[in-house]
């Protein structure tokens, strides 16, 4: 597999198509990819799911733990997304400690989740003050070819969906053995997504591939959930690199909420 | 437990449990494949030849075969922390040592091939699915390569020998204990790769561990044969 | 395990001769047993038998018997025609990357005409895409050179990746499945033996529609039919 950068040729090209709304797999700018979900990636996860957009496929495996509530918050369980860029998924990641992009995808995906309160926290209490559940992510690519973050959004909230709480034995631990019966609680009416804008040169494209993801100019990314009927804005990060305009941000909030309508119904069959 | 023929999951002594082979699971490397034992699932990509870095580390002779391993966070029941830890550091070097003699390093003077294998479910014998997913990769990859490398684990329970622990059978407590004896081997040549060992076994008792690995070797071969195979089967009519 | 050296057309062919017999084999599995056969590339001889030491098509083609890789890294030949991109400039010459284990270099001598040390990077800059051929493969990199009809810094058009081994059929006997889409999308291709190909066109659509041609040919495993597959593609997808 090639790790060679993008050339200014191609770049050049694309921004071409781009602007005559044209992509070399035939989609439109602001479609996104054949999305597929399965689940039970693994049988000692508390819940799990993977994730194919294109190409690209990310698993998610939640893990609960039973631990002591922050002192700030002892009325509440706590929620961690964590994961690595595994090596496994492209000739681009290295083995070591993690990048910044590591870091910055589960951190993105948290923010999404905690802020559409997905999870309310004051239901994972087990004994206040005392014991609570925290509820651990754990995200990992398994093939990157583009817009990782969004995948990784649809496999963690899949994973959670599916996710139960174990039981506890008569000192208060986890007994992996009993079958769990009870369901993680979630807000059911929201399904907070991440969806990434991507600009190259004018024009501003959904679920690039790899290759696109490399010529794009900067990314935006925002968390957007439904909130009593209505459409909200969560989170929101935008890369480095080139500078959006307002009129860039303003096209973004104008197709955003027909975006998040299109991909969630797209995902009502699996999540 | 009895030194009887019937086990938890109901094998014989001498029964592998379910193979799953698959190769070409993920499309960004140059090799990749699926192998499980019953529950212990793992899958593997290899993505070389490549340049090696620091330019200090190459080898003008022979190319270098670098591999890590370790479990997903939940592939165990208790949560284990994303990054390398002394069992997956010792684990790695193990599944290098295994798969090396299979190479032609040769091949590729100056350069590497990573394999990177991960545990997506673990119920014992996490290093043999992982040794077996890895030389499917690397075949895929078009590494040239003496044979593929078939590993298995071979134990004891009390005095029984018998093939493919799980993880109950590995903690099994009474008499003399479990044993647990991962061996792997060269498919088509009679060369082990890799041998570790704990518990109590007598010397006797390990040549009948040896025996029961040659018959079982083929069977594991068969299976990463197939899953090759049945790559260029099934890119071929589809379409 | 030898390389031995052979050219790029010799790929191609071998690839359609149909009356060589032919059979999928793993690394360590026997194909053939007879004193008679020799061993040829991907394979060895142990004692009565020819062993595959490669995962790909055994050929029998007279008595040598060799193994065409179905997957696999590019290995770099002497004369190969390869598509990079320039990753710096040095007082001797350019970084190439041309997607190899070995870097690539092209010497200031190798380009056609006489070139200023301080005119370097307006004749080639860091990101520019060229073909080139490869002159010499060293054990530390791999010398290209741009004389040559056809060679050079490549301008408009894009260019894409397929997996090497897939090239051959990609050029076709003699160069007849890279014609017949050249034919069809009015395109000029260059077909990189590194697995990367320069595609450019009249329009967009044309370039589209030859990557995707060219991306059906690569695909497939099975060269049966081939021509005739990409060919009802073009009449559907006019």
């Amino acid at each position: 597999m090639s790790t060679m950068e993008i050339s200014n040729l191609t770049k050049e090209k694309l921004k071409k198509m781009f602007l005559d709304g044209k992509r070399f797999d035939s989609r439109d700018l602001l479609e996104f990819r054949n999305i597929k979900v399965t689940y039970d990636v693994s049988n000692k996860a508390e819940g799990s799911a993977r994730v194919k957009l294109g190409k690209t496929e990310v698993i998610a495996g939640v893990k609960m733990q039973v631990g002591e509530p922050y002192p700030d918050s002892l009325d509440k369980g706590n929620l961690m997304v964590s994961g690595d860029l595994l090596p496994l998924a492209s000739p681009r990641f290295e083995s070591g400690p993690p990048g910044f992009e590591a870091i910055e995808l589960p951190r993105l995906i948290d923010r999404a989740i905690r802020a559409a309160e997905l999870i309310d926290l004051k239901k994972l209490v087990i004994k206040e003050g005392e014991k609570v559940w925290t509820v651990i992510i754990d995200l990992y690519p398994i093939n990157d070819d583009g817009n990782l973050i969004d995948a990784a959004s649809i496999a963690a909230l899949a994973a959670l969906r599916k996710s139960f709480l174990p039981e506890l034995d008569k000192d208060g631990r986890i007994d992996y053995d009993k079958k769990m019966t009870k369901k993680l609680p979630l807000e059911e009416d929201t399904l907070p997504l991440s969806l990434s804008f991507f600009k190259l040169g004018d024009s501003l494209i959904l679920d690039p591939t790899r290759e696109e993801e490399e010529a794009c100019d900067t990314r935006i990314t925002f968390g957007i959930s439904e909130w009593k009927g209505q459409h909200m804005l969560n989170s929101c990060q935008k890369k480095g690199e080139s500078p959006l305009t307002k009129e860039d941000i303003g096209k973004v909030m104008d197709i955003i909420p027909e975006k998040f309508d299109e991909l969630s119904k797209k995902l009502k069959n699996y999540i | 437990m009895t030194t009887q023929t019937k086990r938890p999951d109901g094998r014989k002594p001498d029964e592998l449990r379910k193979i799953i082979a698959k190769v070409g699971v993920i499309p960004n490397a140059d090799g990749s494949a699926l192998f499980a034992f019953g529950k212990t699932l793992a899958i593997a990509a290899v993505y070389g030849p490549r340049q090696l870095h620091p330019q200090h580390m190459q080898n003008p002779s022979a190319g270098i075969l670098r591999c890590n391993y370790d479990l997903l966070s939940f592939s165990v029941a208790e949560r284990k922390k994303p990054g390398p830890n002394r069992r997956s550091s010792e684990i790695s070097k193990a599944i290098q040592w295994a798969l090396e003699p299979a190479l032609y390093l040769d091949s590729f003077p100056n350069q590497v091939v990573d394999v990177q294998v991960y545990i997506l479910q673990a119920d014992a014998g996490t290093r043999t699915a992982a040794i077996n997913a890895s030389s499917m990769a690397l075949a895929h990859a078009g590494i040239p390569m003496k044979d593929l490398v078939c590993s298995l684990a071979v134990g004891k329970i009390d005095k029984t020998i018998i093939a493919d622990l799980t993880k109950e059978e590995e903690d099994f407590k009474e008499g003399e204990g479990a044993t647990d004896f991962a061996m792997a081997k060269l498919a088509n040549h009679n060369q082990f790769t890799l041998m570790q060992m704990d518990g109590k076994i007598s010397p006797a008792q390990v040549k009948e561990a040896l025996e029961l690995t040659e018959g079982l070797t083929k069977e594991i071969f068969e299976a990463q044969k197939k899953a090759l195979k049945d790559l260029i089967e099934e890119q071929g009519d589809e379409k | 395990m030898n390389d031995e050296i052979t050219k790029a057309s010799e790929a191609s062919s071998d690839d359609f001769s149909s009356d060589a017999k032919r059979k999928i084999v793993v690394p360590g599995e026997i194909i053939i047993s007879g004193e008679d056969f020799l061993p040829g590339e991907g394979t060895r001889r142990e004692e009565n038998n020819i062993v595959a030491s490669k995962f790909g098509l055994a050929e029998e083609a007279g008595r040598v018997v060799k193994i065409i890789p179905i997957f696999g890294a590019f290995v770099p030949r002497r004369n190969n025609v390869v598509i990079g991109r320039v990753t710096d400039i040095t007082h001797a010459g350019w970084l190439i990357d041309i997607d190899s284990a070995s870097s690539g270099f092209l010497p200031i001598e190798e380009s056609p005409r006489f070139i200023n040390r301080n005119e370097m990077d307006q004749y080639l800059a860091i990101g520019d895409v060229i073909s080139a051929k490869i002159w010499t493969v060293k054990n530390k990199g791999i010398d290209l050179t741009i004389k040559g009809k056809g060679l050079g810094k490549l301008d408009d058009g894009f260019i894409f990746r397929i997996i090497p081994s897939r090239v051959p059929r990609v050029i076709g006997r003699e160069g007849s499945m890279v014609n017949l889409i050249k034919e069809r999308t009015g395109c000029s291709i260059t077909v990189g033996q590194n697995g990367w190909i320069w595609i450019r066109g009249h329009s967009l659509e044309a370039e589209i529609k030859a990557r995707k041609a060219v991306e059906i040919v690569a695909d497939k495993v099975h060269v049966n039919g081939l021509t005739e597959k990409v060919e009802s593609w073009f009449e559907e997808n006019e």
